[in-house]
Formats: structure tokens, sequence, C-alpha cells
């Protein structure tokens, strides 16, 4: 299960980052939604992999750590409220820049705006 | 009340953001602003007693909802922390001011937003909690993606797309950092993460100093040291003037966290892993400090010239916490207070400048003469003597004290010929941008309305910011003591480690 969950976190950065590095407002905001999955992810797993852990404290002898669960979901929240800015703000810079490059302009060489 | 006096300075401005929200607060903008000021100076007066309690009673730990400190949230007021925040209260009160005279109404929820702003500032000063840090990061870069927002144009758009991707990428790397650390030690006060540091074995090692040098990734980030600088002179001078002197803060909430960060969790006791961003930040410094004085040299017009500014300023003070000694701290402490009240005199002064110069604005060619030559004149000069480090200013104090405490550094040989050709390269180009400004006029000059003026509330603001660099050399006395004060309770970590984790019971 480790090698599954670490290898999944890997492959998410490894797209995150390779969409951001698009510098395209679309490819960057899947990318950064992408890469905040992978954090969520791994912050999750700093507080151990474990099976048949309850996570409420009380209702059992054994219990996960809940503290990374708290830290997650904090996480989760402030990355939806990030990733909703990012959108409404890409948007607007499409319209008010003509382009969804990042630098505001195409490269010199393309003769027509691609998206 | 005085018992959680710790937490009006961020309960304070939460209340006035959230009440600036509401229509019968924000509907009139004369109700919003009269709201806006009065609830700023209140902040700016919880902080001042906040600050007078430390120093009569000594450091407050206040646990939030009474969980004590591993566990539950703490809040910590040092001597270091509190003054940053009656910094912070102070730059509120003075923007909060000035934008009161229409520049509030160029966009939406300037008055909210600045509140939000503060809070999230205050907060990241006083947390006691590595996760906390985060969390009032993201308050204060959400404030400030808006703010940089507020009546913006297309060039303002760019520069906000950039610096929000930038930052979010930062949030990224920060979490990494801080699940890195939760998984070696367990826990994320920072109290007791530089108890847990010494104790590591094995592979936990490398993995906490990986954690520890992603965090000096994040923050670099945010304090604009080289090579994650690119966003700054683009954003400060694409955002609007009182913004940017807003923003004047921002990167120190930066310089700040690796001040704690890195004396409290990987300082001297830490073991294997004291000092490890030590050799980074020493040379970082010096390239931050080569790159402002380039783009110091290159900057065509004054907002531009003050952002370059900034990032001279972010190379000392790194250059000061690389060293990690209670002297150099202090000096730190010193230099740190001057450079965010001197650089945001700057951006208001520009804007002022600007505003007379019709057309020309504040690019730095010949212009139609100002409608106020003396009076901003006068702030000008005395503005560039403070940045500059010209005697008698509180430059020149922090000069002085900056270059003392490195003679005893590595390779001072190529620091102290680096710091003083930057300085002269400041001093050029200051002298320079002020003498076309003031002097040279063009001949068929359009004449500028006289509604132009400095208005009342704007030169309270300015006489405030520029008033800060004559008293600071008036009081260095009293001032430097207490930077000596706060860099010693901040380099005492041992007896951090133990008010904090006995102190929330």
């Amino acid at each position: 299960m480790e090698l599954l969950y670490a290898s999944c976190i890997g492959v998410l950065v490894f797209c995150g980052v390779f969409l951001i590095l698009r510098a395209r407002t679309f490819p960057v905001v899947l990318g950064l939604t992408m890469l905040s999955y992978a954090v969520n992810l791994f912050l999750f797993s700093a507080g151990r992999l474990s099976l048949n852990k309850a996570a409420v404290l009380g209702y059992s002898t054994e219990y996960a750590d809940p503290l990374p669960q708290a830290l997650v979901l904090t996480a989760i929240v402030i990355g939806f409220a990030m990733t909703a800015f990012v959108v409404i703000l890409a948007i607007r810079a499409r319209a008010d820049l003509g382009t969804d490059h990042v630098d505001g302009k195409e490269s010199a060489k393309k003769g027509k705006v691609s998206s | 009340m005085s018992m959680h006096l710790t937490f009006l300075p961020i309960l304070l401005p939460m209340l006035a953001g959230v009440f600036l929200l509401m229509s019968p607060f924000g509907k009139y903008s004369s109700n919003r602003r009269l709201t806006s000021i009065i609830a700023s100076i209140l902040t700016f007066i919880a902080s001042l007693l906040l600050l007078i309690k430390v120093q009569n009673t000594g450091v407050q730990i206040y646990a939030i909802g009474d969980w004590s400190a591993p566990f539950g949230i703490v809040l910590v007021a040092d001597p270091l922390s509190t003054l940053l925040v009656c910094l912070t209260t102070l730059l509120g009160v003075v923007c909060v001011l000035y934008a009161s005279a229409g520049d509030d109404k160029k966009g939406s929820f300037f008055h909210p937003l600045a509140h939000f702003l503060i809070l999230g500032v205050n907060g990241a000063f006083l947390t006691g909690d590595a996760f906390n840090l985060f969390v009032f990061f993201e308050v204060l870069l959400i404030a400030s993606y808006a703010l940089l927002m507020h009546g913006g144009n297309k060039a303002n758009t760019r520069a906000a797309l950039q610096y929000v991707i930038m930052n979010l990428v930062g949030s990224a790397v920060f979490l990494i950092a801080l699940g890195v650390l939760y998984g070696v030690l367990g826990t994320l006060n920072m109290a007791d993460m530089a108890q847990k540091i010494a104790l590591l074995q094995g592979d936990d090692v490398y993995l906490a100093k990986v954690g520890g040098l992603l965090l000096l990734v994040v923050f670099a980030l945010k304090g604009a040291l080289l090579p994650l600088h690119l966003w700054l002179p683009n954003t400060y001078a694409s955002a609007m003037p009182v913004v940017a002197a807003l923003f004047a803060i921002m990167t120190k909430v930066g310089i700040y966290s690796m001040l704690r960060i890195y004396t409290l969790i990987f300082g001297e006791q830490a073991g294997e892993l004291s000092h490890i961003a030590q050799p980074w930040l020493w040379w970082l410094a010096m390239a931050t400090i080569a790159m402002g004085t380039l783009g110091v040299l290159a900057s065509k017009n004054l907002l531009k010239l003050t952002a370059n500014l900034v990032i001279i300023s972010v190379g000392t003070l790194v250059a000061l916490v690389a060293m990690q000694t209670v002297a150099a701290s202090a000096a730190a402490i010193y230099y740190l207070v001057h450079s965010t009240l001197v650089t945001a005199a700057l951006f208001i002064l520009a804007d002022l400048i600007a505003r007379q110069r019709g057309q020309v604005k504040d690019r730095i060619v010949a212009g139609p003469p100002l409608l106020q030559p003396k009076l901003l004149g006068v702030c000008f000069f005395v503005a560039a003597l403070t940045v500059i480090g010209m005697p008698p200013l509180s430059g020149f104090i922090a000069k002085v004290w900056l270059l003392r405490e490195t003679v005893s550094a590595e390779y001072v040989w190529l620091f102290w010929p680096l710091y003083l050709l930057a300085s002269l390269a400041v001093l050029l180009s200051v002298s320079k941008a002020g003498s076309t400004v003031f002097w040279h006029h063009q001949e068929d000059a359009v004449i500028i309305k006289k509604a132009h003026r400095v208005k009342s509330i704007q030169l309270v603001a300015l006489i405030t910011l520029i008033m800060a660099a004559p008293l600071m050399s008036i009081f260095a006395g009293p001032l430097s003591d207490y930077a000596i004060g706060a860099a010693t309770q901040l380099h005492d970590v041992t007896s951090n480690i133990n008010s904090v984790l006995s102190g929330g019971l």
C-alpha cells in the first residue's frame, strides 16, 4: 500500500509541475489543483498509514493520529478558496489581456493565437 | 480584558473587516472611512498596550480555547513579535488614512481587505505554531491578491496573475515542508519542535533537514530573496501606491519567519541540524543585494525604484539573519523597522508626486513643475537621506550598526564592498531621480489642476511616515536597547521553549 500511495503522490506532483510549467492559465490552474491534491495526500500520510484504526478517540483503543487529518481539512478548505480565486483571476486575465499566456503575450514565433 | 490583550491585534482587525463588509458601515463611503480609521487606530492602541505589557511582565503566552501548548494553538507575544505587530498596525493606520482621501473609491472593499491583511500579518507575527503560520500566511495572501487588483488595469492583472500563481506554488511547498516536519517530529508547535529536533536519529535527521530547507524556499519566496524575487518589482510597481506601502510589511513576514524558525527550531541546540540555513542565506543575501542594486540603477520610474529598494533591504536583512548572533539580530530588528517605514513613505511620496505631474506620472524624466515643490521636495529629501543612509537619520544608524556587526562575518571582504557599492548606487539613483523630478521642467508644460494638491489627510499620513526617520534617530538609544532586548529574548531558546510549554497551562 505504501508503494501505491507514494507513487500516486509522485505522479500527481509530476503532472502538477508539468502543467504549471505550460505557462497558460488553464493548464496552470489544473496543475495547481493536482499539486494541492498531492499535498493533501502527503499531509495525510504524515501521521503514518495504518489499517483498521478509528480516527475518533474513545471508540477504540487504537486510533490513527487525528492531527494530520485536521491539517488536511484546513489545507483542503484553503486550497479550494485559492483555486476559486485563481480561476476567476484567470478568466479576468483572459478578458483583459486577450490571451491565456501567463506573461500576457504570445511567443513571437507563432503567427496566430493558439490556445 | 488585559488577559486577552495578546489576542486583540488579531481579533480587532477581523471584527473591523467583518463590520466593514456590512451595509450600515459600508453603504456610505464617509461612514466606511470613519469606521475603518477608528478601527485601525483602536488596533494600534491595542498593540501598543500589548507592547507595554510585554515590557513590564515578560513574554505573554495565550492559549486559544485554553488548550495547553503542545496540542492546542498558542499565541506568543515576545518583544520582537510585539514590536512588529505595532509596526504593522501603525502602517495600517497610515495607509487607511491615506486611502481615505479617495483611493479607496477606485475599487470595491479597500477597507475590509486592508483590515484582513493586517489580521493576517499580525497573526503570522504572533503565532507560536508552524501550521498556524501557514494559515495566517494564506489569510494575508488572499487579502493581498484582492488588494493588488484594487483599481487595477491590464498590467496589474498580469502582475497579479503571476503573483498569485507563484504564491500558490509556494503554499504547496510550505505544506509539504510541514508534512515532512510533522512526520519526523510529531508536532507542529514551534517550541515543541525545537525541543524534539535534537532527539532525532538516523534517517530522520535528513528528512528534517529537507523539511527545514523547503521552509527556507517558502520564506525566500515570501521575503523576495534571490532567485525567487522576480515577482516583486512588477507586483509592487503595478499595485496602487498606497497598497504597495501597505505591502511594505509583507516581505518582512518572510524575514521574520526565517529569524524565528532558524533561531528557535534550527538554532544552537538542534545538534546536527543547527544552522542548516546559514550557508545558503549568506550567499543568497549578497546576490539579492547585487540584484537589487542593478534594479535600482535600471529603474525608470519612482515606484519601480522603490520596489527595488525593497529588494536591497531584504538582502541586507537576510545577511543579518544569516549571522545568527544576538548582536546581528538586534541590528536586523532596528533595520527592519527603519526600512519598512521608509519604503512605505517612498511609495506614498511617489504617488503624490505622480499626481502633480500629469501625463509624465512618476517616470524619472523632465516633466511639468510640481504644484507643491517645497512640501514634497522636503519630504523626498528626508526620505532619500534615510534610505541612502546619510547621517543623522535612522538609515545611517542602521547602516553603521549593520557594518559593525558584520565585521566578524565570513567573507566580510566581499560583503562590505558589495554593501557600500550598493549604497553608492542607491545614492546615485535616488539623487538623480530627485533632481530630475524636482528641477528639470518641460518648457511647454500643461498646467496641473489645483485638485491634485496634497489633501490634509494624505499629508498627515505622509508626515507620520517621514517623521519616523528623525524620531528613530533621536530615540535611537531606547530603541536599540529594545532591539538588543528583543534579540536576546529571541536567541534565548531554552527559556522560550519553557515559557511556551509551561505558560499555556
